[in-house]
């Protein structure tokens, strides 16, 4: 049974709040009409997993989070956009025609996290007792560990991004 | 654990909080008046063979109430076209990224706002965050010059974001831990080849990632020769062009608070932070520092942060502007480079020693 004392109220309310302008923040995404607003938006759902990461006791991946995606994707989505065309004021046909194509991705998307989810946790909890969560050395122990190969694989996929982009921005 | 335990009285959680906001007001605000009164105001006057501001208080020293007064009274101005939201909010998200910043230095043993695990990863990501706030101010101007120079500062700020984390890395192999309280600790009690008289600070084993980590700062704060993005003689100001009044103020005070905040990170990386080698009063580790450091670190810290943001202000008063493909280049070409190079020879001296 569920005691009182075993909810943490405060962390509830809080996720609550958060999932709340997350939402929100992704709908306006799609619905508002001008590109940097949208991207703004954007930011609000990036800093929301942010803070939800923070309520998880994962800091090291919250922090990432900031740095990685409102550092600096979403400020080179903006650098983008203002180099090319962001007007000021509402735009038309910012509306892909295609856009109803997503939806059945979009859902199918979320069935399969839910399935991955639920199959992998269940009802497991957080442990309540903070030294026994996940800290950043144990990450790293981890990444430079049994984890080795996979990352550098992704080492190598990166490298391939950049040197795409060498190849792609030279004129010669 | 907290701030509050210096004062030895258990105070509720609500009190607790507001004596930490107070405490990050004063940690922000205060440096930041100081370093724009001694450096901004006497310094460059000095070197420039002029007195400066002496009729407002002693020495001129009220000038700044006297020019934020005068700022307060401004009308709060915005251009007919621009993007008023954004326009209002843009000021807002670089304090805020200052605010932020300040929450992980730590002043003392028992002084600080939060003991993050991971701090000074923390410090460089929301630290990014106030480009976004000088792209969306540059862009919500709906001016050109404003635009050029949120782009200007947002493609600098990125290029100079990475020597400024690589810098940093060869510090945290060195103390083994992203803490920024490990990271004073492993300072002051550490030793160089047995003799414990000065500690160890990271100046003397990471010279050169000091020397990156503080072109970077000055590239961050674009303070000149790194102000391509307010040039004054080309871009009028850049983004904060048609800022006036209390947003002016926001922006200028969100300078100057950076440059202070980032200021004691740096002397927390290399400087030793708030302590002094602990050998001199013979502590060992964290819990053996008398209480009095609690009063006495910050003084320390703040003093340490002086030293730092004259040098910073020294270049800037002495050197003429980079032009912006120079800027790119020694970036990506120099600083980067080296600061790589820095890494490894750190992570195979750590593994040798």
């Amino acid at each position: 049974m569920m005691l009182a004392a075993d909810v943490l109220v405060a962390q509830n309310i809080g996720f609550g709040v958060i999932a709340v302008i997350m939402v929100v923040g992704a709908l306006r995404v799609v619905t508002t009409s001008n590109i940097v607003h949208a991207a703004l938006w954007l930011v609000t759902v990036l800093a929301g997993a942010a803070a939800q990461y923070v309520l998880l006791a994962a800091e090291f991946v919250a922090v990432t989070q900031v740095l990685v995606y409102i550092g600096a994707v979403m400020v080179l989505f903006l650098f983008g956009t203002m180099l090319t065309r962001a007007r000021i004021g509402a735009e038309k046909d910012v509306n892909n025609k295609n856009w109803f194509m997503g939806v059945p991705i979009a859902v199918l998307l979320l069935a399969t996290m839910l399935l991955a989810l639920n199959d992998g946790f269940g009802d497991e909890k957080l442990p309540a007792d903070p030294d026994t969560l996940v800290n950043t050395q144990m990450i790293s122990d981890q990444i430079f560990g049994p984890y080795l190969l996979p990352f550098w694989a992704l080492s190598f996929v990166l490298l391939a991004a950049v040197i795409g982009a060498i190849v792609l921005a030279r004129r010669d | 654990m907290s701030m509050v335990s210096v004062l030895a009285v258990d105070l509720p959680y609500w009190a607790q909080s507001l004596l930490r906001v107070l405490g990050g007001l004063v940690a922000v605000l205060l440096p930041a008046g100081t370093i724009v009164y001694v450096f901004l105001f006497k310094m460059m006057s000095f070197m420039q063979s002029r007195l400066g501001p002496m009729e407002a208080g002693p020495y001129g020293s009220m000038q700044l109430f006297a020019e934020v007064g005068k700022w307060l009274q401004k009308e709060d101005i915005y251009p007919e076209r621009a993007d008023k939201f954004i326009f209002k909010l843009a000021p807002l998200i670089v304090l805020a990224s200052t605010f932020l910043l300040v929450a992980v230095v730590p002043f003392g043993p028992d002084a600080w706002f939060t003991n993050f695990e991971a701090g000074i990863f923390y410090a460089l990501a929301v630290s990014s965050v106030s480009v976004l706030g000088i792209l969306i101010a540059g862009w919500a101007s709906a001016n050109k010059y404003s635009l050029l120079g949120g782009l200007r500062a947002a493609g600098q700020l990125i290029a100079y974001e990475l020597p400024m984390v690589l810098a940093v890395i060869g510090v945290v192999i060195q103390a083994g831990s992203m803490n920024l309280q490990d990271i004073v600790l492993a300072q002051n009690a550490g030793s160089i080849f047995g003799w414990d008289g000065l500690g160890n600070p990271y100046v003397l084993t990471q010279f050169v990632g000091f020397i990156i980590f503080m072109i970077a700062v000055q590239a961050e704060l674009t303070q000149a020769p790194f102000d391509m993005p307010i040039a004054e003689s080309e871009l009028v100001s850049g983004y904060m062009t048609e800022y006036s009044g209390f947003r002016f103020l926001i922006f200028f005070i969100g300078e100057f608070a950076t440059a202070g905040v980032f200021a004691m990170i740096a002397s927390i990386l290399f400087l030793g932070g708030w302590g002094v080698p602990f050998a001199w009063f013979g502590w060992t580790d964290m819990d053996s520092v008398d209480n009095w450091m609690n009063i006495v670190g910050p003084l320390i810290l703040f003093t340490k942060m002086m030293l730092v943001v004259f040098v910073v202000m020294w270049v800037r008063f002495s050197y003429p502007r980079f032009r912006e493909d120079q800027l790119q280049r020694f970036a990506w070409k120099v600083l980067i480079p080296i600061s790589l190079v820095n890494i490894m020879v750190t992570a195979i001296l750590k593994v040798a020693f």
